[in-house]
C-alpha cells in the first residue's frame, strides 16, 4: 500500500503551498483530512494551493480530502489546484468538483405539524376502513359465487390450507390446552378441597373450556400461525405483482385466494376446538386422578352430567366465527400491503393483533347476547 | 493474444477446476480462467448454462464443490471468516434488482458502509455521498426511496452504493436487465467511464449483445451441454472467427433453425 506524504510552504501573503505525494484514496483519507485539516487550520491562511504533481492515484476519497480542505479554507476564491493530471481533472471533473464544498447535509422531509398528521391520520383510517368494507363485500360475493358455482372452488388449495391450518396445528393446540386444563384443574382444587367439593373440578374444568377458553385459546393459536401466514403470504404476492398478474389473467384475486383460506379455517378451527376440549377436560381428569382421590369414571361422569350439547356447539358455532375473522382480516392485512419487504413485516403483525382483538370483541358480544337470551 | 498476459502473469480474480452448483446437482464442470486487473470482463452464456452461478461462486455466496476461487491472492473458497471479510472489502456486487434497502434514502443506502468501515468524519460521509451520486449521475435524489425512482435510476444508486468503498473489483449480475435502450447504452458509458478514471476492474454477467460489444475487453462463453468454457477472447474477434458456430451462432444473433437450414447449405 502506497501512503500519501505531505510539505507545505508557507508564501509571504499568508498563502501556503501544499505538496502532495503518492496515492490519495480510501485507505488514508479519513487520516489525511484529520492531519492536513489541523495543519492547514494552525496556518490561518488567506490562500491555499495545492500541488498534485506527484500524485499518482486520486480517487473519489482522495477528491474528499480536496474537498474538505477547500471547506477549511473558505471556499473556492481561496483555494487553487496546479499540476494535476488529465485523469485526475477528468476525475475531478465527474464528480462535479468546482461546485462542491459548500456543507452538504441531508435534510429530511421535514414532519408535518400535528394538525395536519391528525388529519392525515383521519383521512387514512376512512379509507382503510372503506377498504375493510368493500374487501369484505367482495368475500362475500366471492364466497356467494362459490356457492352457486362450486365447481370454481380450487379444492387442493382448500386442503392444503385445510392441513397447513388444522392438521399442522393439531400438535401444539393439543399440547397446549391439555396443559391448560392442568393448570385449571389444580388451580380450582385448591379452593374447592377446602369445601370437599372436588368433584366440581371436572364441572368447571369442561364448562370453562367448552364454552369459553376452548374456542379462544384455539382462535389465539390460529390468529398466530395461520392469520400471520395469510397476511405475509398475500402481501408478498402483492408487492411482487403476482396478484396484479392473477387479476389480468382473469381470476379473481379474492376467489382465488380467499376464499379456500376462509373455508379451510371455517372448517378446520371448529375441529380443533373440539379437540382443544378433550384435551383439556383430560388435563384435568389427570389432576382429578392423581392428586383429588377421585376415580375416572366419577370424573367424567361428572363431566358429562355438566355439559350440555348446547355449550359445546356454541363454543364450536363461537370458533367458526373465530375463524372467519381471522381469515378475513388476515388476507384483508395482505391486500393492504404498500411498499417494500418492511410492510409485509407490518402487514403480518397488525394481522395478528387485529385478530386477537377481533377474537376477544366478538367473544364479548357473544356473552351479552347469551346472557339477554338466557 | 491479449495485451494484459504480457504484462501479468496471474490475474486479479483467478479460478482453478471449479466444480459448481446447488445441492447434487453439478451446473459448473472443471472451469478455470483468469481476470486481470483493469479489465472489463464479461461471461456470457445462453439461458440456464451457469452464469448467474457461476457469478454467485466468485462472489462467495455459494462455496464451490471442488476447485479454488482466488481474488486478489486470497483462496474464498477455503478461507477463515476474518480473512473472507477482509476480501469482500475489496469487491462491491450490484444485484440484478439492484437490492437497494427500501426503509432508506438513497444517500442512507449509499452512507452504509462508507459510516461501518471508515474513520471518516460525519459531514465528509454526506460529502462523499454527494460525490458518488455525482458520478452516477444522480444529483438530488439524495433524499429518495428507492421506491420513488424508476429502475434505471435504481441500478445507478446500485452501482453508487457497489462503489461506496472503491473496491478493486465490480461485479454486475445482468446490468442491463429490463432497461431501455436509452438508459442500458448509459449504463454501459458510465461503466466504461469507471473503468477507466478508476482503473476498477469489472466482471459483468449478461447476454446483451450490444452491450457485450460495447463494454467487453475480454469474454468468456459458458455451454449449458458441456457445463464449460466454450469460448474465450475479444468478442469481435470470435464473432467472426469462432471455430464453434454456437458461438458464432451466439454473436450474430441467429436463431436455431438458421443455423441447421445454412448448415445444409453448405453441406
Amino acid at each position: 500500500m502506497q501512503t500519501c506524504q505531505y510539505q507545505i510552504s508557507q508564501g509571504r501573503n499568508g498563502d501556503i503551498t501544499l505538496y502532495l505525494q503518492g496515492n490519495m484514496d480510501a485507505t488514508n483519507a479519513a487520516s489525511l483530512i484529520q492531519e492536513l485539516g489541523r495543519e492547514v487550520k494552525g496556518k490561518k491562511p488567506s490562500s491555499l494551493t495545492v500541488d498534485l504533481k506527484e500524485v499518482h492515484y486520486l480517487d473519489d476519497f482522495g477528491a474528499l480530502v480536496l474537498v474538505e480542505l477547500k471547506r477549511l479554507v473558505g471556499g473556492e476564491d481561496r483555494f487553487v489546484l496546479k499540476n494535476e493530471s488529465d485523469r485526475i481533472k477528468e476525475i475531478l471533473f465527474i464528480l462535479n468538483f468546482s461546485k462542491l464544498g459548500e456543507r452538504v447535509t441531508f435534510v429530511k422531509k421535514q414532519a408535518p405539524g400535528s394538525l395536519v398528521r391528525l388529519g392525515e391520520a383521519t383521512l387514512r383510517h376512512a379509507a382503510d376502513l372503506k377498504y375493510a368494507i368493500s374487501f369484505m363485500g367482495s368475500v362475500l360475493l366471492a364466497l356467494i359465487h362459490v356457492c352457486l358455482h362450486p365447481r370454481t372452488l380450487r379444492k387442493d388449495d382448500t386442503l392444503l390450507y385445510m392441513q397447513r391450518t388444522g392438521v399442522d396445528a393439531l400438535p401444539i393446540v393439543g399440547l397446549i390446552s391439555f396443559l391448560l386444563g392442568l393448570i385449571m384443574a389444580f388451580m380450582s382444587s385448591v379452593q374447592l378441597e377446602q369445601f370437599g367439593a372436588n368433584i366440581y373440578v371436572a364441572s368447571l374444568v369442561s364448562l370453562a373450556m367448552a364454552r369459553e377458553l376452548g374456542p379462544i385459546m384455539t382462535a389465539i393459536i390460529v390468529a398466530g400461525r395461520s392469520g400471520s401466514a395469510f397476511a405475509a403470504e398475500i402481501a408478498t404476492m402483492k408487492i411482487s405483482e403476482e396478484v396484479d398478474a392473477l387479476f389480468t389473467m382473469g381470476f379473481d384475486p379474492t376467489r382465488f385466494l380467499v376464499v379456500p383460506k376462509m373455508i379451510a379455517s371455517v372448517v378446520m378451527v371448529p375441529l380443533l376446538t373440539l379437540f382443544s376440549d378433550v384435551f383439556a377436560i383430560a388435563g384435568g381428569l389427570v389432576v382429578g386422578i392423581s392428586m383429588l382421590d377421585l376415580t375416572a369414571s366419577a370424573y367424567m361422569a361428572q363431566t358429562i352430567k355438566t355439559l350440555t350439547l348446547f355449550d359445546v356447539f356454541l363454543g364450536l358455532f363461537k370458533s367458526a366465527v373465530f375463524a372467519l375473522l381471522i381469515s378475513w382480516i388476515g388476507c384483508l392485512r395482505g391486500f393492504q400491503v404498500r411498499g417494500g419487504a418492511a410492510s409485509v413485516g407490518q402487514a403480518t403483525t397488525s394481522a395478528v393483533v387485529s385478530s386477537i382483538f377481533l377474537i376477544i370483541l366478538s367473544d364479548s358480544v357473544f356473552s351479552v347476547i347469551i346472557r339477554y337470551w338466557g | 493474444m491479449n495485451k494484459h498476459n504480457a504484462m501479468e502473469t496471474q490475474g486479479i480474480i483467478r479460478v482453478r477446476d471449479l466444480i459448481g452448483g446447488y445441492g447434487d446437482s453439478v451446473i459448473i464442470n472443471r472451469v478455470s480462467f483468469d481476470v486481470y486487473e483493469g479489465e472489463i470482463f464479461v461471461i456470457l452464456g445462453g439461458s440456464g448454462c451457469g452464469k448467474s452461478t457461476l457469478l454467485k461462486h466468485l462472489i462467495g455466496l455459494i462455496p464451490p464443490m471442488s476447485g479454488k476461487v482466488l481474488i486478489d491472492g486470497d483462496d474464498i473458497s477455503n478461507c477463515d471468516e476474518a480473512l473472507f471479510q477482509e476480501v469482500l472489502h475489496k469487491i462491491g456486487v450490484l444485484y440484478q434488482s439492484a437490492a437497494l434497502f427500501g426503509s432508506m434514502t438513497l444517500a442512507e443506502n449509499i452512507a452504509l458502509p462508507i459510516q461501518d468501515y471508515t474513520d471518516l468524519p460525519r459531514e465528509a460521509v454526506d460529502t462523499l455521498v454527494k460525490m458518488k451520486l455525482n458520478l452516477v449521475d444522480l444529483e438530488g435524489y439524495e433524499n429518495h426511496l428507492p421506491s420513488e425512482i424508476s429502475g434505471g435510476m435504481k441500478k445507478r444508486a446500485g452501482l453508487a452504493r457497489a462503489m461506496a468503498l472503491n473496491p478493486k473489483i465490480l461485479f454486475f449480475d445482468e446490468p442491463s436487465a429490463g432497461l431501455d435502450p436509452v438508459t442500458s447504452a448509459g449504463l454501459d458509458n458510465l461503466i466504461i467511464h469507471l473503468n477507466r478514471s478508476l482503473g476498477t476492474t469489472m466482471v459483468i454477467v449478461t447476454h446483451e449483445l450490444e452491450s457485450i460489444f460495447a463494454v467487453a475487453h475480454r469474454v468468456i462463453m459458458l455451454d449449458k451441454k458441456t457445463k464449460g468454457i466454450i469460448a474465450e477472447g475479444d468478442p469481435r474477434y470470435l464473432r467472426d472467427h469462432s471455430q464453434n458456430a454456437f458461438v458464432r451462432q451466439f454473436f450474430n444473433r441467429e436463431g436455431d433453425n438458421h443455423l441447421t437450414v445454412s448448415g445444409k447449405d453448405r453441406a
